[in-house]
């Protein structure tokens, strides 16, 4: 397993001004495995990814990216401006230099949005949407995805549907992904690697083995007991690094 | 018709055709404020050069690009970033620059005639300088059409996927700092941004793709330039501001019309 990941960040630290949005992070992505970002509101998670995908700078840190490393980027959900007339083809099809007909009917096929390729944009639902830009992020044959947020304005039947894609594109293509999430019941049973982040990482590892480590309960509380897991958390962050027990160091490759 | 007649449509022509290529993607990026600083810091360079005795026409393109390269600066540091920035520099400038104006008793001066424009005096160079940058605006866009479509979209999404944001967002700025200093003279620095935003708000109504928007952006521009000379002529009106007040009563009709398709 070592030295086949395809993006390796280490000891990222990055700040605005006087607040600390990220403290020593590191992580590795590998090909065909999911590993998701969970954490609060304002925990750093698309800083993070936008660091890996060398759209922000950090202050201090190491970033290690693939040689020729392709990456499929599917940003937070956006609205595109009414004044820009696009159709759903062309949206996806601005992915590559050239526009594509067949490649961008074959992405979405995969993400079952082939029958809204006429349609202008500002025309989709939230769950359409989504499914678009992951077909945006699938074409060019890309190594790694960077998903912020997939789940976002996805209808609760809707949801438990696309994580099962992206879970089923990563066994198909052998796609290394990495996405931020707050769905957390239905991303824990679609994810091989949970890191939890709240400027630092609290834990990390395993999905099982996070969803009962303290920090996490301590955070989102214990969604097993509490039935369905309402996205609610309890910690107002305060930059306590102390209170991170468990180093960032794989606990869980075991 | 008279010389002076035809010379001002081939300018006027040469002109929406740029605004219309250039403008769409003014709206689609929210970007009017960058029209009107850049207009309005035109005023400063015809300053300059009567001030200097030196070409008028090069002065305000530097005086753009100057200014355009700013702004790129300005966008690309958050830290500066805001319109209220853009509006102090475009205001500034021109304020700095009539005031400049009255400062030359030399020279007479017709502010009015930089303030919204003198179509009808528009000479041979003028013409010829109009349409040679009407080609190579025309021929820069097509060239990175895509990328900036792209930009235009999203651009943190374009930057993952290869475009070079910061060269193709400079390489626009500097296209509509060109057009600005060339259309200052047909339309005036007070409504230059009008012409490059109401033909494009007009085209939106019935286009389904950004080039059939560009298009038929032009072609409101073209129908604007006619109906606006043909006011001007009939009504010895102004003329710049005859063009503008026909782009808006087409924008208007064009929103009393039911659309076909989208």
């Amino acid at each position: 397993m070592p030295n086949t990941f395809l993006a390796k960040l280490e000891h990222i630290s990055l700040g605005f001004g006087q607040r600390v949005i990220l403290h020593d992070v590191g992580f590795e992505v590998y090909p065909q495995s999911i590993l998701t970002l969970i954490g609060p509101n304002g925990a750093g998670k698309s800083t993070l990814l936008k660091v890996l995908l060398g759209l922000q700078q950090a202050d201090t840190g190491k970033i290690w990216r693939m040689p020729g490393l392709r990456v499929g980027y599917m940003p937070q959900k956006f609205h595109l401006d009414r004044l820009l007339p696009l159709t759903v083809e062309r949206f996806i099809g601005l992915r590559l230099p050239r526009h594509d007909r067949e490649a961008v009917r074959q992405s979405a096929e995969e993400t079952g949005v082939i029958g809204l390729l006429g349609q202008p944009v500002q025309s989709l639902s939230g769950g359409e949407w989504q499914r678009v830009l992951l077909a945006r992020a699938l074409l060019g044959k890309p190594h790694l995805l960077v998903l912020d947020e997939p789940g976002q304005g996805v209808d609760v039947t809707g949801l438990s549907d696309l994580y099962q894609l992206i879970n089923r594109l990563k066994q198909q293509h052998g796609y290394g992904v990495l996405m931020v999430s707050h769905d957390l019941h239905l991303v824990m049973a679609a994810t091989d690697q949970v890191l939890c982040l709240n400027g630092h990482i609290c834990c990390s590892g395993q999905p099982e083995a996070v969803s009962r480590h303290p920090e996490y309960l301590r955070l989102f509380g214990d969604w097993r007991t509490a039935g369905l897991g309402v996205y609610t958390h309890h910690h107002d962050h305060q930059h306590d690094m102390h209170g991170c027990v468990i180093p960032h160091k794989d606990n869980s490759h075991g | 018709m008279d010389d002076f007649v035809w010379r001002a449509l081939l300018a006027g022509a040469a002109v929406v055709l740029m605004s219309g290529v250039l403008g769409v993607f003014l709206l689609w990026r929210r970007m009017a404020y960058f029209g009107d600083t850049l207009s309005h810091s035109a005023l400063l360079g015809v300053a300059i050069g009567l001030m200097s005795g030196t070409s008028l026409n090069v002065w305000i393109m530097l005086v753009c690009v100057l200014v355009a390269l700013l702004m790129l600066y300005v966008q690309h540091n958050p830290v500066l970033g805001s319109d209220t920035l853009l509006g102090i520099i475009g205001h500034s400038a021109l304020a700095v620059g009539t005031v400049a104006l009255t400062f030359l008793p030399e020279v007479r001066v017709d502010l009015m005639a930089y303030l919204f424009g003198d179509i009808l005096a528009v000479s041979m160079t003028d013409i010829v300088l109009t349409w040679v940058l009407a080609g190579v605006v025309v021929g820069v866009m097509a060239w990175i059409w895509r990328p900036l479509l792209s930009l235009s979209v999203h651009a943190e999404l374009a930057q993952v996927e290869g475009v070079n944001t910061w060269r193709i967002s400079a390489v626009y700025m500097l296209l509509v700092a060109l057009m600005v200093a060339v259309a200052m003279k047909v339309i005036g620095v007070l409504l230059l941004t009008s012409l490059l935003i109401i033909p494009a708000a007009t085209a939106r109504r019935f286009a389904s793709t950004p080039e059939m928007m560009a298009l038929l952006a032009i072609l409101a521009g073209v129908l604007a330039l006619l109906g606006g000379m043909l006011l001007s002529l009939q009504l010895d009106t102004p003329t710049g501001p005859s063009i503008v007040v026909v782009a808006s009563a087409l924008f208007i009709l064009v929103q009393l019309v039911r659309p076909s398709g989208t």
